[in-house]
């Protein structure tokens, strides 16, 4: 598995052609983690990622039940998700699916999201595994610049280094 | 979650790097310059398959070729390869930004647990 160091403490890492795993710590009780991203009113205050406003946080937690996250740049670019829930097990693990509305037909090949949470010593480690479902959905992922076009990237990077030096 | 617009077409790096056997090329590339018969040998594909992927390489920049004698000589060059690096780049920013602000509303809501424990409820 390919490990990309980050600038702060987010690993991201590659466990397969298909797949992208986001690895982080909290220094909190997994029950809070899942809070902040199971509650709107939370969700809106750490989603923007300092580049905007999170609008819209709809969450309707439950099999089945759907969400839809949206956010606005700074520079007024709209950034829209949404999908539904698949799995949930409180503070523990949740199953969704996401679609990135910028690129057309993206629900005809949602990503899988599965996020866990292992809670030690009042700490919490989250994973978080984006899965495309299809080459299509991968491609499509592709061409909107999304996910999968990092995982090529991320095979590349060594090369790049080798390549600049 | 970063994003990154970008043209719709077959001849930019993405796309070109989106195929396993031009990733391939490239792996052997970058441990140095080949050539074309090597490749074929290394990549154990028939020559008009390589060659094919060599020109998707070529097209968009990923690849430089020289004539040594009567072979063609290919090299990796990383250059095209510099906006999608950037953009990973960007992409991890983005959540180390994202669980930045979300260790803060953790701590928010650590406090106010406590609080709550500390006077019996």
């Amino acid at each position: 598995m390919e490990t990309v160091a980050s600038s702060g403490s987010a690993v991201v890492s590659l466990p397969s052609d298909t797949e992208i795993l986001i690895t982080r710590e909290f220094a909190a009780p997994a029950h809070l983690v899942y809070k902040a991203f199971t509650t709107p009113e939370l969700v809106k205050r750490w989603w923007s990622a300092k580049r905007g406003e999170v609008t819209i946080a709809e969450i309707d937690l439950r099999v089945g039940g759907k969400w839809r996250w949206v956010m606005v740049t700074d520079d007024g670019f709209e950034v829209a998700f949404h999908g539904e829930y698949r799995e949930i097990k409180p503070n523990e693990r949740i199953v969704h699916t996401e679609v990135y509305e910028g690129a057309p037909g993206g629900d005809e090949n949602p990503a899988l999201i599965t996020m866990n949470l292992a809670e030690k010593d009042g700490r919490t480690t989250l994973t978080v595994l984006t899965a495309m479902a299809t080459k299509e959905g991968r491609d499509l992922i592709l061409e909107s610049g999304m996910e999968a076009g990092m995982q090529d990237a991320y095979e590349l990077l060594e090369e790049v280094a080798i390549s600049l030096k | 979650m970063s994003h990154m617009a970008r043209a719709a077409t077959t001849t930019d790096a993405f796309n070109a790097v989106a195929e396993p056997r031009r990733r391939q090329i490239l792996d052997v590339l970058a441990t140095g310059e080949r050539p074309v018969n090597d490749l074929v040998l290394e990549l154990e594909l028939a020559q008009p398959q390589v060659s094919k992927h060599l020109k998707v390489l070529r097209e968009v920049g990923l690849v430089e070729v020289r004539d040594e004698g009567r072979q063609r000589v290919y090299r990796l060059n990383g250059r095209p390869l510099q906006p999608i690096h950037d953009w990973v780049r960007e992409y991890e920013r983005t959540w180390n930004e994202r669980f930045d602000s979300l260790d803060q509303v953790l701590e928010e809501l650590k406090k106010k647990e406590e609080g709550n424990g500390n006077s019996g409820k």
